[in-house]
């Protein structure tokens, strides 16, 4: 029965995680430059001008994406913090410090594009509004996360006091989504809902979910490349390491 | 000509438009580079710690 089922525990180990990571990363970066490429070209020369807000809506193409990517990793990162202090794996916190990076640029990124947006709609950059401020606050708790993880010497330390934070932290992605029915804010409700469905037209609709899809892949190769190099760093004293063949030649 | 530089004014929205897709493109430019070079820096710390604990053995 058990050599039946994959034996998902063996890529919680650094030395088995580490060559699969290193063969997914090619895919995933292909996928990803391919669907931004297509999304691009559908964002400027497909997509149809607004009829209320001309072209300047056509930041919607990377600030949904960009605020959905910065709720969904935090939630990958709570999730991969779960699993670390339940099963005390060590790939799984090595993954949660691999994401927090990506996750506080998406963060960012949303933060950036809404005020390049807001400006020319509302006539503000910023308003302390209940979506704006739990995204504040959210890019807020990616930079504590990494903060605290950097301030505690001993790693498997750091992990524990990042996973707490985390797992508290999680309350804020509700908040965030449900900001816009909760509270009456600036923001717009939101375009595409699980309930109503989409409220944009289908080529709107397309271009975003290619550029997600991007944005996913994207996040996917570039934590996949980040989490080599924390194994690396992790575990530079080991036999496997030191018989690695990217080793030679290395050395200057 | 004039059809590039219609396409570049965005309708007026050019500062807004040009701002969140530029600074979204460098900084989407810049995370695999700084990632690669984390990773370059590693692997030359670790070969060579390797060398000086092989010559110290010698």
């Amino acid at each position: 029965m058990s050599n039946r089922l994959i034996n998902w525990f063996k890529y919680s180990s650094p030395a088995s995680f580490y060559p699969l990571a290193g063969r997914m990363i090619p895919v995933f970066a292909w996928i990803a430059v391919v669907l931004v490429l297509i999304g691009l070209y559908m964002s400027f020369f497909v997509a149809p001008t607004d009829y209320k807000q001309g072209e300047g809506y056509r930041i919607i193409f990377i600030h949904v994406p960009a605020a959905w990517m910065s709720m969904f990793i935090y939630l990958v990162m709570a999730l991969w913090s779960a699993l670390g202090l339940t099963f005390n794996t060590r790939v799984s916190a090595m993954m949660t410090q691999a994401l927090a990076p990506t996750g506080a640029m998406f963060t960012f990124l949303a933060l950036w594009t809404g005020a390049f947006w807001g400006k020319p709609m509302w006539g503000t950059w910023w308003v302390w509004d209940a979506r704006l401020t739990s995204e504040l606050i959210l890019l807020f708790l990616y930079l504590g996360y990494i903060a605290l993880h950097a301030a505690i010497d001993d790693n498997r330390r750091a992990d524990r006091a990042g996973a707490i934070l985390l797992l508290v932290g999680v309350v804020n992605i509700p908040i965030i989504y449900y900001s816009v029915e909760w509270w009456n804010t600036l923001h717009q409700g939101s375009s595409v809902n699980f309930r109503e469905g989409s409220r944009m037209s289908m080529i709107m609709l397309w271009t975003m979910l290619i550029m997600a899809l991007g944005f996913w892949s994207y996040t996917i190769a570039i934590v996949l490349h980040r989490v080599r190099s924390i194994i690396l760093e992790r575990e530079s004293g080991t036999n496997w390491v030191s018989q690695l063949s990217e080793l030679q030649g290395a050395a200057r | 000509m004039t059809e590039i530089a219609d396409f570049f004014s965005m309708g007026g929205y050019a500062l807004y438009v040009w701002g969140a897709f530029g600074v979204t493109a460098i900084l989407m430019i810049a995370e695999p580079l700084l990632v690669r070079g984390r990773r370059k820096a590693i692997l030359r710390r670790i070969a060579r710690l390797i060398r000086i604990n092989s010559e110290g053995k010698q």
